[in-house]
């Protein structure tokens, strides 16, 4: 009687029913199959984190683990049956515009986010919602691209979204109760979040937006217990620090670099891995005379005390609005054996970059190990001593247009690449687009956009071409690539099924084989991919997930 | 949780239409008129924001009607241009201000800015139109073919655009040059919500498992699948793995009208017969 009082009281309470019966097939599914449980609510732990790649039936951060693979090493969904993939449910976030989530899922559990800081539970078998929290954003945020979110992070009984306001907060993982509300930022200066935090140890690891309104970039980290700020890597360094002198004048005041994707992780050395982006203004280089540091560049920072101990700047003194804030990925692999820095092939870190190369670096000292040109790109003809592609000098802005190639798009942009283990083969979602880059001077006021020059699309160049591209990381060779119709704005994953899952522009879901990049199996989901997808495991049942148009899709064998 | 969530997204909203009303009846006049400095300011804001669509000096783009026409099909008044620029046009391409998801918004300052350098670079258009309209339009129903492949009100083919509004939102020139240079830049087609590229007018032919040849113009296409319509108006949906061969061209289905099939005089009156209709 109790056992169903109890339940009664749950239904009427709207929690989700206790998994007593579903435990018991899922153990003895698990048993045979390995593929997750559902001992649910159980707390997630640093330790839990660092050994993500033991439990592949859960998604816990937002590239899957923390060497940023996005792979999966779950094969139930494999390049034998993925014709048979169908579509399981469909969650609708009712949001408009951009939806740009990776979903987490922890024991049975999926959280994400939607539009205008929204985050969601939902029980990750069937998508029926367990907890909806939306922020009430200010009406006078102005975010450079869209009122965009790309996911949570979680830790211990909690997730942590950044917010259009510049706000980090913790929400109860369980009902979506807010637990702590942190201010890092006046996003009434252009300061805003759109990023997935990483959570590493007990901090929450968090990067800002802005680059379009002349904020200066800067890294936190708050405690996830309580919400303080335990420390903060500005990216732009003030006077007296290393870097500094790399800013004509006053310049870094308003320099930019914003940290707006989600870094990687190195238990072994205990170093964050976060990317930046443009200086301000994005497409303007007079005034900030220098290599305008730590723009456009990998940091290597630790993680305890977010002090930096290495960094490599891609891009100098950027004009195009490349960001560097692609997922940079943590390879350990003993097939790639480079002669210069790195023999035995660990300790790698590769990063496809948005100005057209593919960049290896070895990730103890950031020495650059090769850079190779993965797309089409006219900026840039020679090397320096180090191998580090230079600009070419007529490739600035001009007061009449100037074309250059990439775009201010990139060949690549921040949808996450995939790195698979299997195959050794980095895939990367690339484009072919030229622009027109042209001046426009806009002097800093707070608050308002700060561009410093214009671009349009060269028609020269149309129609832009769009790619699925697998890279081989030792070489920057590409090995295989699969033309879209159309540029397309979706992430990718790798799986152990020997099969990479992408979308397209025209609202496809795509099942690749990994080593042809032919594609298997695709499903019509009615709307743009804007996001990449993952992998999880409930019951001994393999799903996939993708956002697309303004709706989560899980798909799962038959 | 379901309610208190709808709720306040409604109240929310109620909040947002009054404060847009009080907002709207405070904009009436545009505070940097004529001043050559808000011009100079809004020349940049326009590259940053605008010319995308609307090109390089507001003369009109790939998909933005020319703005340095002093009759605009939409905004009448500086109110109007105001109201347009931070609302959008619902229907069309012309998105909020602030909401095209690329870029940020713009203040009210630096729309102001933006109306002062468009009314800046206006020219008068002349008393009298070029061509003759109603030559123009025995043309396009008659001896040019053009209603083979084109509609106008409702009249004419379907494997062209439809060119009804073509008038209120591009050039003289760019009509004349389409006409004479059809293939230099195709035609946009479907728009699909949230893709970032529309369809274009590509040319295509294919060969059926059957071995059907079929030559037409893309309605649509994605990977697998495409959609066409053949010079006979009959629509194909096809599986791109069924098909024999696939090939698409970006050579414009239409043939290039040059000075020998169609004079300039006579293009001049065709454009007028557009530009005509465009204006209502």
């Amino acid at each position: 009687m109790k056992i169903f009082a109890n339940l009664l009281l749950r239904l009427l309470r709207g929690f989700p029913l206790p998994p007593l019966r579903l435990s018991l097939t899922a153990t003895s599914i698990c048993m045979t199959a390995c593929l997750g449980t559902n001992a649910a609510h159980a707390q997630v732990t640093f330790e839990r984190l660092v050994n993500a790649q033991k439990e592949p039936q859960n998604w816990m951060t937002y590239s899957g683990d923390y060497s940023g693979k996005r792979f999966s090493a779950l094969d139930q969904i494999n390049a034998a049956d993925v014709r048979a993939l169908q579509a399981k449910w469909v969650y609708q976030t009712a949001a408009t515009g951009k939806l740009e989530t990776t979903p987490l899922v922890v024991d049975g559990i999926m959280y994400a986010t939607a539009q205008d800081d929204r985050a969601f539970a939902l029980d990750a078998r069937t998508g029926r919602p367990i907890w909806m929290y939306q922020r009430q954003v200010p009406s006078d945020i102005r975010p450079c691209c869209g009122h965009v979110n790309r996911g949570l992070a979680i830790l211990g009984d909690k997730v942590f979204l950044g917010t259009l306001d510049a706000h980090v907060i913790a929400l109860d993982a369980k009902t979506g109760a807010v637990v702590w509300d942190a201010t890092a930022a006046d996003y009434r200066t252009g300061h805003s979040f759109t990023v997935a935090p990483l959570a590493v140890k007990n901090l929450i690891v968090i990067g800002i937006s802005g680059g379009e309104y002349g904020v200066r970039g800067f890294i936190d980290a708050y405690d996830a217990d309580t919400g303080v700020r335990k420390w903060r890597f500005y990216t732009v360094p003030g006077p007296g620090e290393p870097g500094h002198d790399t800013w004509e004048g006053d310049s870094w005041k308003v320099g930019g670099a914003p940290a707006w994707n989600t870094g990687t992780y190195d238990p072994g050395t205990n170093q964050i891995f976060w990317p930046t982006g443009n200086p301000s203004p994005s497409n303007r280089g007079e005034g900030r005379a220098g290599d305008n540091l730590y723009s456009n560049s990998l940091l290597a920072l630790n993680a305890d005390t977010g002090k930096l101990n290495w960094y490599f700047q891609f891009t100098k003194h950027d004009e195009h609005d490349w960001d560097a804030t692609q997922v940079p990925i943590l390879i350990d692999a003993a097939k790639i054996d480079t002669d210069k820095t790195d023999k035995d092939g660990k300790h790698l870190i590769a990063q496809a970059n948005r100005n057209g190369f593919f960049y290896l670096l070895d990730r103890t000292n950031g020495k650059l190990i090769s850079a190779t040109a993965y797309g089409k790109q006219t900026w840039s003809d020679s090397k320096d001593a180090d191998g580090r592609p230079i600009a070419n000098k007529n490739a600035s802005p001009t007061l009449e247009g100037h074309t250059v190639c990439p775009g201010a798009l990139g060949t690549t942009n921040w949808f996450p690449p995939t790195y698979d283990p299997q195959t050794n083969l980095f895939y990367v979602t690339a484009r072919d687009q030229c622009d027109i880059f042209s001046t426009a001077p806009q002097p800093y006021e707070a608050g308002h956009a700060f561009y410093g020059s214009a671009y349009f699309p060269s028609e020269d160049a149309e129609p832009y071409l769009g790619f699925l591209k697998a890279i081989d990381p030792a070489t920057g060779e590409i090995k295989q690539k699969f033309q879209h119709t159309s540029p397309t704005w979706s992430g990718v994953l790798s799986t152990a099924g020997g099969l990479v899952f992408s979308g397209d522009a025209e609202g496809n879901f795509i099942a690749f084989d990994a080593g042809s990049l032919k594609p298997l199996w695709h499903f019509q989901m009615g709307g743009a991919v804007y996001a990449a997808p993952m992998a999880f495991a409930v019951d001994g049942k393999e799903y996939v997930a993708i956002a697309a148009g303004s709706a989560v899709y899980a798909f799962g064998l038959p | 949780m379901g309610l208190p969530y709808l709720s306040r997204i409604s109240a929310g909203a109620f909040v947002c239409l009054f404060l847009i009303a009080a907002f709207c009846r405070a904009q009436d006049r545009n505070p940097l008129a004529g001043d050559p400095k808000a011009a100079k300011a809004g020349e940049y804001e326009f590259r940053i924001n605008c010319a995308l669509c609307h090109g390089l000096g507001a003369r009109g783009g790939g998909r933005g009607p020319d703005l340095t026409r002093a009759q605009k099909k939409f905004a009448h008044s500086d109110a109007d241009m105001f109201q347009i620029i931070s609302n959008g046009i619902s229907g069309t391409a012309m998105p909020a201000n602030g909401t095209n998801g690329q870029g940020v918004g713009m203040t009210d300052e630096e729309i102001w800015q933006i109306i002062t350098y468009i009314r800046s670079q206006e020219v008068k258009a002349p008393a009298k139109p070029l061509g003759n309209a109603v030559h123009g339009k025995e043309l396009f129903y008659g001896d040019a073919n053009c209603s083979l492949c084109h509609m106008v009100e409702g009249k004419g083919g379907r494997v062209g655009p439809e060119l009804t509004g073509v008038g209120g939102s591009r050039t003289r020139d760019a009509i004349i040059d389409s006409v004479r240079n059809p293939s230099r830049r195709l035609a946009w087609g479907l728009s699909e919500a949230t893709k970032e590229f529309p369809q274009e007018y590509e040319s295509v032919t294919v060969v059926t498992q059957e071995g059907k040849e079929i030559k037409g113009v893309t309605l649509n296409e994605d990977s697998f699948s495409v959609q066409i319509m053949d010079m006979n108006e009959q629509i194909h949906l096809l599986d791109k793995s069924t098909l024999r061969s696939f090939q698409k061209s970006r050579q414009s289905a239409m043939p290039p009208y040059g000075a020998d099939v169609l004079s300039d005089k006579d293009l001049e009156d065709i454009v007028a017969f557009l530009l005509s209709v465009g204006a209502k």
